[in-house]
Order: structure tokens, then sequence, then C-alpha cells
């Protein structure tokens, strides 16, 4: 495998796991449901793109390859459809935006979108 | 590294079953076991079964979940406090995993290369799936063809398992008293949000056809009869849960699901039987066609659709049965 294709899938992959992590701190740090949403969907998309963009480079051209494509594509329109769900589910069960169990977060800026980004 | 990532695995396994004893919020138990059963697919896959661990994704954290949750909306959301027997219950359950763990002392360990399995049934498998029944997959060669019986066992225990369920929930397609006209969520769906339904609707022809590509390529790679049957059920249920029951009974009704459960059990049977009337043994292939190996490739693509269809069959029609019983209190 050539070098650079190498290095390239490593840092990808070291990327997207970073990512995942700062998900998985945010899911849990985050003061109330829809702001550790927001959290949680960085793992979603960023994340699950460069660990996958990673892997394709490891796979090199080859059916795995358009397999892991495929991964990407269905996870780029069911997580955010799923986050959508999971947002909209809460508010009709009744938990404001602005409630904020304790929070001291200001209450302006959790807003009840899921950034994709 | 495999058994760093196994060790962390189990970990994390025993850590989500204390979780799901523990809570007392059923809702978070079922979403724990969906997180169960994943992290076990994740370890079958390390284990290089990846035939297994499809059916563990497919059925364990797919259509259980949707299944449990189903069940959950006749109920309550919450676990009744039990006070009694509860030292009786610790002992036997101690007792049994103390018997259990006992036992594990005896097993070969793991990845032991003079263990029994891989000794001599194991290797001949092996060597012997090419010449006998001519497809990569010998996973499914073993399942399909080796050990037909078992297999023709499991398809009738999930086929009774339907049945069982039907009974117990009284089962419909008399047609009569079934359809009450009802105003809540089951009938009509989500079809107020519009997000859902248009993703919704795009996925499930891809899920169908990734299901049949399941079905098919069981041979080649891992899948087979038992995950496409899931795959199948899980994409009728996403349209069920989007549109609401009434459509998803217009497009596969009831009398369909009926056919598919006892067809496909049938079916498996069938071709047992006529390896037997064409002067062999019951569900020996081989006799199907001039050629052996041909005649075992008909055999499996045969009785892995009945798979199919049995489980597929199965998992709608307990699907139904609940999603259109009224909620009991």
């Amino acid at each position: 495998m050539d070098l650079l294709q190498d290095v390239m899938s490593w840092v990808l992959l070291t990327a997207g796991g970073l990512f995942v992590l700062i998900g998985g701190i945010g899911a849990l740090r985050m003061p109330n449901l829809y702001t550790r949403m927001h959290a949680a969907s960085v793992t979603d998309t960023m994340g699950a793109a460069l660990v996958l963009g990673g892997i394709m480079l490891q796979a090199g051209f080859s059916l795995a390859t358009i397999k892991l494509v495929a991964i990407l594509l269905f996870l780029l329109i069911t997580s955010p459809t799923s986050s959508y769900a999971l947002a909209s589910a809460a508010l009709i069960a009744g938990i404001r935006p602005d409630a904020g169990s304790g929070s001291d977060h200001p209450t302006g800026e959790t807003t009840p979108t899921e950034g994709p980004e | 590294m495999t058994v760093l990532f196994g060790i962390f695995l189990l970990t994390m396994l025993v850590i989500t079953a204390v979780a799901i004893v523990r809570t007392r919020n059923l809702f978070v138990a079922v979403m724990l076991l969906g997180i169960f059963s994943l992290l076990l697919a994740i370890n079958f896959f390390l284990l290089d079964a990846a035939d297994v661990a499809l059916t563990e994704a497919a059925v364990g954290a797919g259509i259980s979940t949707v299944l449990f949750i189903a069940a959950l909306a006749l109920t309550s959301e919450r676990e009744r406090e039990s006070t009694s027997r509860r030292w009786l219950s610790l002992f036997v359950v101690a007792s049994a995993a103390l018997v259990i763990v006992y036992a594990t002392f005896d097993k070969p360990r793991f990845g032991d290369p003079n263990a029994p399995v891989l000794q001599h049934i194991g290797p001949w498998y092996l060597q012997q799936t090419p010449e006998y029944i001519g497809i990569p997959n010998v996973v499914t060669a073993v399942l399909g063809s080796f050990r037909g019986y078992d297999t023709l066992g499991e398809v009738f225990v999930v086929f009774t398992a339907g049945i069982g369920v039907l009974f117990l929930l009284s089962a419909r397609g008399s047609g009569s008293g079934r359809r009450r006209p009802r105003s809540d969520d089951t009938e009509i769906g989500l079809r107020d949000e519009v997000l859902l339904r248009v993703v919704g609707r795009l996925l499930v022809p891809f899920i169908l056809l990734f299901g049949l590509y399941v079905q098919f390529h069981g041979e080649y790679g891992p899948g087979g009869g038992f995950q496409a049957g899931a795959l199948i059920a899980a994409a009728f249920i996403l349209y069920a849960l989007i549109e609401g029951e009434e459509r998803t009974l217009h497009a596969l009704p009831q009398r369909v699901l009926n056919v598919l459960m006892v067809g496909g059990a049938m079916l498996y049977g069938a071709v047992g039987v006529t390896g037997m009337l064409m002067g062999s043994k019951f569900l020996d292939y081989s006799v199907l066609a001039a050629d052996a190996v041909a005649g075992q490739k008909i055999g499996i693509i045969l009785i892995e659709a009945g798979v199919g269809m049995t489980v597929c069959g199965v998992l709608l029609n307990i699907f139904h049965a609940f999603a259109s019983r009224d909620r009991v209190q």
C-alpha cells in the first residue's frame, strides 16, 4: 500500500475517533436532552464519515469500498432522520427546549435542532 | 489485539446485563437489550462467525426491540416492584451460574488447536464441502445440508413460536371483530410526520432488496434464510410504523403471512420427503438432480427459501398480533 494513502487513512481514522470521543463527552456533560442530542449527533455524522473515509482508504479501490460508500450514504440519510424523530418525540412528550433541568446553559443557545456538522 | 477487543466487549456485555436487571424502567431495559444484542453481534463477528453476527444484529437488535416496544405500548412502562422470594431467586440463579462456570473448566481453552471440534468434524466439513456441496460458504453447507435436521428443527421451533403467539393473542384472520375502528396512532402510523415518511419510504425498497441479496447470497457469503427473513420483516415493520397497520395489511394481507409461515416450513419438509421419494434418505438433496452437487445446490436454495418464508411470516404475524391489540387497563 502506498505510504501516503496509509498516512491519510490514519489521519482520517484518528480525526473520526476524536469526533466520536467529543460526541461521547458531550452526550455525558451537556445539561438537557436537546443539547445532549446535539453533541451526540457529531458521532453519527462527522465521526462516522471520517472513520468510514479512513477505512475506504485502507480498502483501496475494491468492492469493499462500494459497500462502505453505501453504508455512508445510509448513515447520512438515517442518522439525521433519527435525530429529528427523537427531538420531535421529545417535543411531543412535553420536554421544552428551554426547560434545562438544573441547567446552567443560556436558554437561547439550546435549540432543538440537531447540527449535522 | 482481537483478544483485547473481545475482553472489552465482554466486559461491556456484563455491564449492560447488570444494567438491564437493575433498571425499573422497562423502556430503558428494552433499549439496553438492543445494545446487548449489538455488542454480542460484534463479539460473534470478532470470532469470525459472520453469519451468526448478522442474525443477532437483525433479530436481536432490530426486530425484537420493535416487538418489545410494541408489547410495552400495551402495558406500563414501569416494572412493578416485587418483594417476595428475592433471596430464593437469587439462590437459584447463583447456583445455576456456579454450575455453568464449573462446567466451563472442562472446555478446551479458547483457540486450542487440540480441541475436539477442531480435530475431526471441523476439518472434515472444511475439506469435503467443495467436493460434496460445491459452495464457498461452509456455514451454509453445514446448516443447510450436513445438519439439515437441526435447521428443520429450528424452523419448526420458529413456526411453533409464531403459532403460540397467535394463539395467546387470540389469533386474527377470522375477519370478524378484529378491525375495530380506532382513532389512535397505530392506525395512521406516522402519516403526519412528513420527514419520517419520506425517508422511511425511501429506505423500504432498499431494505427489501438487501434482504433478497442476503437470502440468495447465502451460499457465497454470510447470510441465508434466517437473516433474510428478519430483514424483509423489518422492511414491512418500518412500513407499518410510518404508514400505519392498515396499509401494511393491505400490501401484505394476513392470509399471505399465514401462507408464508406454513408454506415455508412445509417447503422444507417437502424437499426432505422428495429426497426420500427419489430413493435416498430424508433431507438428502443429492438425488434432486442428475448431478449430486447440483442437487445439493438446488436443495439448499429451496430449504433456505423455506426458512426465509417462515421466519418472515412468523415475525410479521407476531408484530401485527401485538400492534392490533388494544391497550389493557
